[in-house]
């Protein structure tokens, strides 16, 4: 896979070399579990590279995390490596060094000029885990921003954005700046005024008594507003115990890697036949211990995973609820003194007025004004549409997927701890069997 | 779906088979089962079928609570060690059932008087001839008889490893309302008299035959509390530091009871100093454990009893790990099932419905999944509770080694009491023979003495033969233990891993369905 490659294109330095091996060891298994990136059936925008070139493809692997920096400071950077034909990008192949910032900038930025996509989601920021870097951490959080990437490079609309370009193909100085200009203190405020808007214009409403704050009675919107809701509850339950599931076998592991050592123990107590029966069962069990942890990992990655990042998708389509509900608002609002404006600008034609022509001026601007809002607004729901249906589509794809993972990591370890204890019974026979000739 | 055929599923097949002649002949009535199992409905071609042949064979003690002792027996007959040596007891059946609340009439004086729980015993002995028919007994008795029971049994099998009984409980009267703990009783003191049944010297006994037999008040002699004990004690011992005669002499039948059952007090200060130079004073007794083999398979002991408390411990631990990840997948179950009931009602895409087949695919196998923990858990607990058996056993065994080093001591202070007494009996001749024509009181003392001696070298006799017979008792216990205990763990193993084979098995089949079912997403995203 791509990460064989990545390795032998070149380290970073011999600093980064143990940090690598590392990281090696834990790729490889990682191989053959990693999920796919995202890709929906219909769409042919992504292929494998081993498709013909005349087609064209766009694939990115987010690879080789390595930490950075000290203490406080400390982060991880992701070489991420283009694979086009496209001609808007430097091909065949391009590689960047990218950090998590640098991907919570381009979603940032996606997320304010998309306006009714449902923008992928990014993996939590976690203030608190970043600081520890398990490698499960850092591995999930790979994973994630991987799958994250590849969905923006086959979403139709998203892979043509120049936020993508940037991201993909500036070099780190260029992409420094990008970040630190939009990112930090300039973004956060602008944020924190949006929502104090919202809710200063709900008050308000409530307060000057005026009927309900203006929204949508479109019944199917309605209807799907009560679905998203209701699935985030339902799908936030789901990956609790998925979480837990996985708890629960690294504990089975833990337990039976004691309960093995102690009848190794046991063992050795009694005599040689019956001792060495012990000794076996207690080996068996350890290997058994070995074996749920692998499954706990991978319950971990291909399941838990994959909810989670369901949970973060519902999480994302509630924000753009909140932009249709805005855009909604303004285009009312537009709308409404628009007509009022209109209705001025009669009386003072009818008076014939001086203040007619400004008035006029003032109303084809703003008339201009709503129709871009309404505009606006009405892509919106379009696109929510044309999302919605690729959203479920998506979904079940990357659910059947997991279950089918689930489903299998279940079997082979079932099927592995019957084997395993299989293997020992002929030996209690015979054990059996020899005292009883005694 | 079975796995690859293999010899050793041919192997099982014939020991199922020679089981199931085994059990053949039992009275065991289906409905004895615990609840059948939603899984074993399913045909299932794998030789191993968890539910009803791990139930069968691997369950040794169901609480009955059926009054009729004639007709279901109450102990599962099977194909383990332990109803092998059942069969070859005298005893056909024994039961513990029926608990009854009775008023202690003979406290009637003091107001709310205590109430203490009867149990009815029955019990059929095998037929001494072949023609005749079992003979069936019926008693009942309270916790009280057991008790004495236990103590008799102490008394006259010193050196045994005597199955000990179950413990009383010290807050009885609050708590004997309850029926769990009334139940729980029953249930252990039905194992025990088992236990004593199975063994092949303590289960011929009279003790235990006066006890399942004798009608009315139970005819063994109750232990007085150590009070009282202590008391009688008291009122001879100023007579014995006083040397007064026949109250000094440790009577040989009292030797063969350790000091510290009896009443002489003299003794058990005596046996007690001897102890303290044994131990402290670095003076070698005259009589020592010098059998090298005996103290290497002491240590054995001690050793096997260390591993199996840490075994215990850990199959604690495994049974409710095991119990966890059961629940826990039957609420991601129930979590998945509400999803795809929520999914299903609000479905506008085709997309939807798909996805909440899948989702329920997985819920079932999981709902399934976790109630097959939940039974393999169950069937565990039987098995490793034989780790629980080895330790009571254990604790038989300590009690029979300090039995031998009782009557070591025993024989030790009889050994220095008699070296004592000879060299007072030197001492007053040399000083007798000073005076012409003898001290007549110095040698009147002297004859006394020379009584006191036979008697105590009768009593040492005595002792001796009854430490010999005591480390008799244990040399014969110590094989009999290695061929038990070895048989029931080799039988704990294979039913541990029968069971654990049978149901992940079980577990395999569930997922491997879901598997296939939900293969195509798989195969999609590897094309790409």
């Amino acid at each position: 896979m791509n990460l064989v490659l990545c390795f032998a294109t070149g380290c970073r330095g011999r600093a980064l070399r143990s940090a690598l091996s590392k990281v090696l060891f834990f790729a490889f298994v990682y191989d053959e579990i990693m999920i796919s990136p995202e890709r929906s059936p219909p769409r042919s925008s992504s292929q494998s590279p081993r498709s013909p070139s005349a087609t064209p493809f766009l694939s990115i692997s987010v690879t080789d995390p390595v930490k950075l920096g000290n203490g406080v400071q400390a982060y991880i950077s992701y070489r991420v490596i283009t694979k086009t034909n496209l001609p808007e990008f430097q091909g065949p192949e391009k590689i960047v060094i990218r950090r998590y910032s640098d991907f919570v900038w381009l979603h940032d930025r996606l997320a304010e000029k998309y306006k009714g996509i449902f923008i992928p989601p990014l993996p939590e920021k976690s203030a608190v885990e970043k600081f520890r870097f398990s490698v499960e951490f850092i591995e999930m959080r790979r994973q994630a921003l991987d799958i994250f990437i590849n969905r923006i490079a086959s979403h139709p609309e998203l892979k043509r954005s120049e936020d993508l370009r940037i991201f993909l193909q500036e070099d780190e100085e260029t992409m420094d700046r990008a970040r630190s200009l939009e990112t930090g203190i300039f973004k956060k405020p602008s944020d924190l005024i949006q929502i104090f808007k919202d809710v200063q214009s709900k008050v308000s409403d409530v307060v000057l008594g005026k009927e309900k704050p203006v929204e949508e009675t479109d019944p199917e919107y309605e209807k799907l507003k009560h679905y998203i809701f209701g699935l985030e509850e339902h799908l936030a339950e789901t990956q609790k115990q998925a979480f837990r599931l996985v708890k629960r076998h690294r504990e089975l592991s833990q337990s039976l890697a004691d309960f093995g050592k102690a009848i190794k123990l046991l063992g050795v107590c009694e005599g040689d036949t019956l001792g060495k029966v012990f000794s076996e069962l207690g080996s068996k069990s350890e290997l058994l211990s070995i074996k749920l942890q692998k499954e706990a990992h991978n319950l971990l990655m291909n399941f838990e995973e994959p909810i989670k990042d369901y949970v973060r998708a519902v999480q994302s389509i509630k924000v753009t609820f909140a932009d249709r509900a805005n855009a909604f608002r303004q285009h009312c609002e537009l709308a409404e003194t628009t007509k009022l404006k209109e209705i001025n600008l009669e009386k003072l034609n009818i008076m014939r007025s001086d203040k007619a022509r400004e008035a006029e001026i003032e109303y084809r601007e703003l008339k201009a004004e709503s129709e871009q809002a309404t505009r606006k607004f009405e892509t919106i729901v379009r696109l929510m549409n044309e999302e919605i249906v690729r959203f479920q589509d998506q979904k079940t794809a990357d659910m059947g997927l997991a279950f089918h993972q689930f489903a299998k990591g279940q079997a082979k370890l079932a099927n592995d701890i019957a084997d395993a204890w299989r293997s020992v019974l002929p030996k209690i026979e015979a054990c059996s069997l020899n005292s009883q000739h005694d | 779906m079975m796995g690859p055929e293999s010899p050793p599923a041919t192997e099982d097949m014939e020991s199922l088979a020679l089981s199931d002649s085994v059990t053949a002949g039992t009275t065991a009535t289906p409905s004895s089962l615990s609840s059948p199992s939603p899984g074993s409905a399913s045909p299932s071609s794998s030789f191993i079928d968890p539910p009803s042949y791990a139930e069968a064979v691997f369950s040794p003690f169901e609480p009955q609570n059926d009054a009729a002792g004639a007709s279901g027996s109450s102990y599962r007959r099977d194909s383990s060690p332990r109803s092998a040596r059942a069969a070859a007891s005298n005893y056909l059946l024994i039961s513990v059932s029926d608990p009854e609340s009775v008023q202690e009439t003979a406290n009637s004086l003091v107001s709310g008087g205590t109430t203490y729980v009867t149990y009815l015993i029955n019990t059929r002995i095998r037929p001494a001839a072949a023609n005749d028919g079992p003979s069936v007994f019926s008693v009942r008795r309270r916790f009280r008889d057991f008790v004495t029971l236990a103590a008799r049994l102490a008394e006259s099998y010193r050196g045994y490893f005597i199955p000990q009984r179950p413990d009383k409980n010290v807050v009885e009267g609050q708590v004997m309302q309850r029926n769990e703990f009334v139940e729980q009783r029953r249930a252990e003191l039905e194992k025990y008299l088992w236990r004593l049944a199975e063994h092949p010297v303590i289960g011929r006994s009279d003790e235990l035959r006066l006890f399942l037999q004798a009608q009315g008040k139970l005819p063994l002699q109750p232990i007085t509390d150590v009070a009282s004990r202590m008391l009688d004690g008291a009122v001879r011992l100023p007579k014995q530091l006083f040397g007064e005669g026949a109250a000094t002499q440790v009577a040989p039948e009292d030797v063969v009871q350790p000091a510290t059952e009896g009443r002489d007090l003299l003794r058990m200060f005596k046996e007690l100093k001897q102890a303290v130079s044994n131990g402290w004073g670095g003076v070698k007794p005259l009589v020592v454990e010098e059998d090298k083999e005996f103290l290497e398979r002491k240590e054995k002991m001690q050793d096997l009893e260390q591993q199996l408390s840490t075994t215990s411990q850990q199959a604690e631990a495994l049974v409710k790990a095991q119990q966890d990840i059961g629940e826990t997948m039957g609420e991601l179950g129930m979590a998945l099932i509400k999803l795809t009931k929520f999914e299903i009602e609000e479905a506008t895409f085709d997309s939807q419905t798909m996805r909440a087949a899948d989702a329920k695919r997985v819920a079932t196998a999981a709902v399934k999944a976790s109630r097959l923990y939940r039974e393999l858990n169950a069937q565990t607990v039987k098995h490793l509770a034989t780790l629980h058996d080895c330790l009571g056993v254990m604790l038989a065994v300590e009690i029979a080694f300090s039995e031998r080093a009782s009557a070591l001591l025993t024989v030790q202070t009889l050994m220095s009491d008699l070296s004592a007494l000879r060299a007072r009996v030197e001492k007053l001749e040399v000083a007798s023979s000073r005076i012409f024509g003898g001290d007549q009181s110095r040698l009147r003392k002297v004859e006394e003495l020379k009584g006191t001696i036979r008697v105590t070298e009768d009593a040492k006799s005595c002792a001796v033969r009854e430490y010999e017979r005591i480390k008799e008792n244990n040399w014969t216990e110590l094989d009999r233990l290695d061929t038990e205990m070895h048989d029931d763990l080799l039988n704990m193993l294979k039913g541990f891993v029968i069971n654990q084979i049978g149901y992940w098995e079980k577990v395999g089949n569930a997922w491997t369905a879901v598997e296939e079912e939900t293969s195509s997403y798989f195969c999609v995203s590897e094309s790409n």
